[in-house]
């Protein structure tokens, strides 16, 4: 019944003299969300209004639905039914056919909400209200009208064609990937770094990702997972370029230099070197991680500024104050969960001592670091040359 | 150089069985069930492979159901007999060291108020026979026990359990899980004395997605796919023809020379363990002699954790199983883990540690040499990271 879809917006409405620029990357977001729905379709800007649509003959409508609502900055959207204006009692008569499909139960309450952008139509906004009401009461005798609080608002929008709706569906919010730069998440196998990703990516921000991979340590079917989970995320964010990092060698000499209950955090902060490397690399524009204070050891407050010592660039961790239920309760909104409990493990436990220090001292930590000058440029650099570039777009 | 030495997973497809499986995908494809003649052709392959297979376990091709592979060979035998004979009594009898694909239906059948004891092994891996004697009751209308223990290659005294069953309750019927020691020994089940046994048809180099039941004649066995009652109504369902020729195929090519092959597997096996026990903090768990199958090997590595070793030794080509998933950064906090190596009481620190290699008929002199070799050099390595 719907070939076209009204999509609203709200942040991106009031940028001022930016705003057409953020329209045209939310249009441009839209397009490349599109590609997942089958059906062709056209995405146009009228009047301050941004509508989708389907200019093919057939086109599946819940892909589409699921597709819109991925899209960052859309904050709803409206299927529509578009008709020529033909005389006030057809649009009466479409009106009316288009509520008993709809609402086939037929006992709502509903306001019409009437305007007409197009002046020269004969009827006036009000006497629209009036006239429509009263053909839907009389089709429909089980209905009431309530203007304060109706079920169902019935809006007819009177432009060169006149359109009808009734329903928003909500969109995620936020704004349109792209318009704030990119950033580098720190991707591992587990259900925290994905939604981090998310809500970076739902402020607008573009995403590469770095996962570290230690080969025997863990398995070619954990990177997989986390290239599943770049799929995932990258069906709201767009493509990643998710850098494979092949981290054994620094974590061995690591371990055979330092001592065992500093591993971790030694560890991360090499992680967060290579990490901002492949940003600053990519024209990222900061980093970010799925650390939530406190929640391992590593994620103390003490532990988050040792690792936080080593990068230049700032460090997004939209997590931060959140509980694990509350992150797991994203993952599962954003479909990331199933996949990030599969039991591969993302960095081998052999390496995490049974007590590591959860209240590091940052100058025992560069103490404990001079004992790998010998080698670490040289490990650093080779693992450098020898990422993994994959490009991961949604399926 | 390349070592596949997990042939008790699954073993290469026959070059016999994949022309034949070719030939009736593109051009024999009828349906037996079809009344013209591309049907009729179709049906003789079925009947040719029943007559193999019956052949190899010296019984009648009629008593030959073909499924979809081991696990559903396992619970048509398991819940099928339960079903059909529960007016009987509702005791059944199982190991502690089974197989998924009879260890859940176990659980599926104690749900549906089946009283299910399961027999304890000994730290090799063998029932006890008292014990066994023991639970058999008036009540009991089925023992389930596999030959071949997957994990550590223990063969279970199946004669003699039959035998003591028979004696104590001649109503009660005995099923062999034979998954893993079907096309490594010579098996009669009418001198077992059994009346079902599971084979699935990809552990000789059959296809995936082939296995069968035999089950003795005039047993009571309730379908569990019902359908257009397919081979006498046991399992209904277009009959898998190019899978069920593979596997005849495969069945009858496993049997030629099977004194040799048998010479060949315990010779690498022998050859294997010598190299084992020259390199130190290595346990082979279970036995080791003619007295286990020919083909696996569990070993246990002090001190390194196996699903490490087990990449470092694919990253030089050499395939095997961790005799146990890791369980210590398990999320779904479901206890994993063999359940083997736990019921024959292997230290704890070893459950971590252990790994499976398997071999076949293609296991080659020089593959285990250089496994031996490999993991010569990997162990010290490896050791030099453990968790402290």
């Amino acid at each position: 019944m719907y070939k076209s879809f009204l999509v609203k917006y709200g942040e991106i409405g009031v940028k001022g003299k930016n705003r057409y620029i953020f329209e045209n990357m939310l249009m441009e977001q839209i397009r490349h969300a599109l590609k997942t729905a089958e059906g062709e379709f056209e995405v146009t800007k009228e009047q301050g209004r941004i509508y989708v649509n389907v200019v093919s003959d057939d086109y599946d409508y819940d892909e589409t639905v699921e597709a819109l609502s991925r899209v960052f900055g859309i904050v709803g959207f409206c299927p529509l039914l578009q008709v020529e204006d033909e005389g006030f009692d057809k649009l009466a008569e479409t009106v009316v056919d288009y509520l008993g499909k709809e609402y086939p139960e037929k006992n709502f309450t509903f306001k019409v909400n009437a305007r007409r952008a197009r002046k020269n139509y004969p009827l006036d906004s009000m006497e629209i209200n009036a006239e429509l009401g009263g053909k839907i009461l009389d089709a429909f005798p089980e209905s009431k009208v309530d203007v304060h609080n109706p079920e169902v608002m019935v809006c007819i929008e009177i432009r060169s064609l006149i359109n009808i709706y009734s329903k928003e569906i909500p969109g995620p919010g936020g704004m349109p990937v792209g318009s704030n730069g990119k950033a580098m998440l720190l991707l591992s196998g587990g259900i925290d770094s994905p939604v981090a990703g998310y809500m970076i990516a739902k402020r607008g921000v573009a995403l590469d990702a770095t996962y570290f991979h230690a080969p025997p340590y863990t398995s070619e079917r954990a990177k997989q997972k986390v290239v599943d989970l770049a799929k995932l995320v990258a069906r709201y964010s767009g493509p990643i370029n998710l850098h494979v990092v092949n981290f054994t060698d620094i974590q061995l000499y690591i371990y055979e230099k330092c001592p065992h209950e500093e591993l971790t955090i030694i560890m991360r902060r090499y992680m967060m070197k290579l990490a901002e490397h492949f940003a600053k690399e990519n024209r990222c524009l900061g980093l970010i991680t799925g650390e939530s204070i406190g929640q391992v050891a590593s994620q103390t407050m003490q532990s988050l500024a040792a690792t936080n010592e080593v990068c230049t660039m700032p460090v997004y961790r939209p997590l931060i104050g959140f509980d694990k239920q509350e992150i797991v309760e994203v993952s599962e909104k954003i479909d990331t969960y199933e996949t990030s409990i599969q039991p591969f493990e993302d960095c081998c436990t052999i390496f995490v001592a049974k007590h590591p220090v959860t209240k590091p001292n940052i100058e025992y930590i560069k103490k404990s670091e001079t004992k790998l000058e010998e080698k670490i440029d040289d490990l650093m650099q080779t693992a450098i040359d020898t990422v993994e570039v994959i490009h991961v777009e949604a399926e | 150089m390349e070592a596949y030495l997990d042939n008790s997973a699954t073993t290469r497809c026959s070059d016999r069985a994949c022309q034949l499986m070719v030939d009736l995908l593109t051009k024999d494809y009828g349906n037996p069930s079809s009344l013209h003649m591309k049907g009729i052709e179709a049906e003789r392959f079925v009947e040719t492979a029943k007559k193999k297979i019956a052949k190899t376990l010296r019984v009648s091709e009629k008593e030959i159901i073909f499924t979809s592979g081991g696990t559903e060979s396992n619970n048509l035998a398991i819940i099928g007999a339960a079903m059909a004979n529960r007016r009987a009594g509702n005791h059944i009898i199982t190991t502690s060291i089974e197989h998924a694909s009879v260890e859940n239906p176990m659980e599926f059948l104690k749900e549906q108020g089946f009283d299910i004891t399961y027999l304890s092994v000994d730290e090799n891996g063998i029932i006890s026979l008292e014990e066994l004697e023991e639970a058999v009751t008036e009540q009991t209308i089925l023992v389930s026990m596999m030959q071949v223990n997957n994990e550590i290659g223990a063969i279970e005294p199946v004669a003699e359990a039959a035998e003591l069953i028979k004696k104590k309750n001649p109503a009660t019927l005995i099923h062999v899980d034979a998954i893993q020691s079907y096309g490594k020994m010579y098996i009669y089940p009418k001198k077992l004395g059994i009346d079902m046994l599971s084979v699935s048809g990809h552990k000789i180099h059959g296809p995936k997605g082939s296995g069968f039941l035999w089950v003795k004649e005039k047993t009571k066995l309730k379908p569990l796919i019902l359908g257009g009652g397919q081979q006498k109504g046991m399992r209904s369902g277009t009959e898998n023809v190019p899978a069920i020729a593979g596997l005849g195929e495969a069945a009858e090519e496993i049997y030629e020379n099977l004194d040799e092959k048998r010479a060949h597997l315990y010779g690498l096996k022998q050859r294997f363990i010598n190299g084992i026990e020259r390199l130190e903090g290595t346990h082979v768990n279970g036995k080791t002699g003619e007295d286990s199958a020919p083909h696996i090997v569990s070993v246990s590595f002090e001190g390194i954790r196996s699903e490490v070793l087990l990449h470092s030794l694919e990253d030089r080509g050499i395939y095997v199983s961790s005799g146990s998933a890791c369980s210590s950064n398990n999320h779904a906090g479901k206890q994993k883990g063999s359940k083997t190596l736990r019921n024959i009481h292997l230290k704890e620190n070893l459950l971590d540690s252990t790994l499976r290699f398997s071999f076949s008929v293609h296991t080659t002199e020089e593959e285990i040499d250089y496994t031996l070799e490999v993991l010569g050099e990997l162990l010290p390595v490896l050791k030099k990271y453990t968790r402290h």
